[in-house]
């Protein structure tokens, strides 16, 4: 889920900047250095998760994970998120320089929102795994709505186009819902430290 | 897993400066992407095909690349020229397609081609490796480098890990389908590659602790600039300017 270079306004490009340089300095300093490197092989691991297809209906969906990403890394996931998707705009030119402040508030940010909802749930072993599915889902949901509003501020004539793309993106969110909401689970059981549950509601930290 | 296919080679681009070729390539990349008439960009692509010609890269390799940045190009083409309004093109049955539509879906075809050209030029041509000292050169974060160099580290071994995972379950009979128990197995495929990456953080944290490791990260490599490095950014920068003056001069008839 990028938008490519060359289609959005120089305004909108800029507020992206801006708000992915303030998100990325907030993640950075709330990333202290006993956590860096535990931060570096998440954000590798999200990274590969990127590259896995998913069967949905007829076709398959690679997935996004940037809700589970805030889940775990909370304002961390800024700059993991940048990290990542320079390396796909370095590997495969997916996204660009002028863009790559946009694309990183429309999925670090929308995860943000999502766990910023549902963080405080993953404690409660009967509300876990609605808090996964519903922190994946409206991650996705929040991107994709992102995503549009970026097309649409640039240009009226887009909207059509806004309109396809967050559509496509209703199946997209139910199966990141699903998948958060089993990974969620897995983690809870098999390594709760990285859900933070081993020490109380800690809510929404780097 | 091959990801840097373009990397390695000797030619003039390969053997550039990576600071002088990030900083060319924001810049350039910035001015294409501020254009609005469809004559600059023209003149944009050129310019990037002259640099891509001048890094000697496989032309199938890049021609597959231009495809899969182009599907989301496809997406423009097959919503704009029916939706905006303004004169007409031509008439097919029922649909309408309009001038203006045609014009900004070539435009943003135009732009985001003659872009992803010279990221493939200037920024391909370097390893991750390279670029991350370069970006800590040109005074990013230390941390944010640090990030981005550990990432690549493990890219590499987390996907060997995650493909180590999937073919057990694919031996056990595990078949991809839109079920529950598919979504379910890739939880926890995925669930365990996060186990296996966080606990393999905090070993390489420690051992780094042990090695006397202060939060700072030395670049070595502290290559002076060339000639040829700094006449490499003048020609880009001149080039970027050109775009600029080709899209004040045209500004007054074409697309808006």
């Amino acid at each position: 889920m990028h938008l490519s270079e060359g289609i959005l306004s120089g305004p909108i490009l800029l507020a992206g900047g801006v708000f992915a340089v303030m998100g990325t300095a907030i993640g950075l300093r709330k990333i202290d250095q006993e956590r860096i490197m535990t931060t570096a092989l998440l954000s590798a691991a999200f990274f590969v998760a990127s590259l896995v297809h998913v069967p949905i209906g007829p076709g398959s969906v690679h997935l996004l994970l940037n809700g589970l990403m805030a889940l775990l890394l909370g304002w961390g996931c800024f700059p993991a998120i940048l990290v990542a998707l320079s390396l796909q705009a370095i590997f495969f030119q997916f996204g660009g320089f002028t863009v790559l402040g946009v694309n990183v508030v429309i999925i670090a940010g929308s995860a943000l929102v999502g766990s910023f909802f549902f963080r405080p749930w993953l404690g409660d072993p009967k509300k876990r795994a609605v808090a996964g599915f519903l922190a994946g889902f409206l991650s996705v949901a929040c991107a994709a709505l992102f995503m549009a509003l970026a097309l649409v501020t640039t240009d009226q004539n887009f909207l059509v186009t806004a309109r396809l793309v967050f559509l496509a993106h209703l199946p997209v969110m139910v199966v990141e819902g699903m998948i958060t909401m089993f990974v969620v689970s897995f983690l809870a059981r098999v390594q709760p430290e990285i859900l933070g549950l081993d020490q109380h509601k800690r809510v929404g930290e780097g | 897993m091959n990801l840097e296919c373009f990397s390695s080679g000797s030619s003039l681009m390969h053997r550039a400066d990576v600071r002088c070729k990030i900083i060319s390539a924001f810049f350039f990349s910035l001015v294409v992407a501020l254009c609005h008439t469809l004559f600059a960009p023209v003149f944009a692509l050129l310019i990037a095909s002259v640099l891509l010609f001048l890094a000697h890269l496989p032309y199938m390799k890049v021609l597959k690349r231009l495809l899969m940045v182009n599907v989301f190009s496809l997406l423009f083409w097959l919503t704009l020229p029916f939706t905006v309004p303004g004169p007409l093109f031509m008439e097919l049955g029922p649909l309408v397609i309009s001038r203006p539509g045609l014009a900004l879906a070539a435009l943003i075809t135009l732009k985001t081609n003659a872009i992803v050209l010279v990221v493939l030029a200037l920024i391909a041509t370097s390893g991750v490796a390279k670029i991350g000292h370069g970006l800590a050169a040109l005074k990013l974060p230390s941390r944010f480098c640090m990030l981005l160099l550990f990432t690549y580290r493990y890219i590499f071994v987390l996907h060997q890990e995650y493909q180590r995972l999937r073919r057990a379950a694919l031996l056990r009979g595990f078949r991809p389908a839109t079920t529950m128990h598919t979504y379910q197995t890739y939880g926890n495929l995925l669930g365990m590659t996060l186990v296996k990456s966080w606990q393999r953080g905090v070993r390489v944290q420690q051992a780094m602790l042990l090695r006397g490791f202060q939060g700072r990260f030395y670049v070595l490599e502290g290559r002076r600039l060339a000639a040829s490095d700094l006449a490499l950014v003048a020609l880009v920068f001149l080039s970027a300017c050109g775009v600029v003056f080709m899209e004040r001069l045209s500004s007054g008839g074409g697309w808006s």
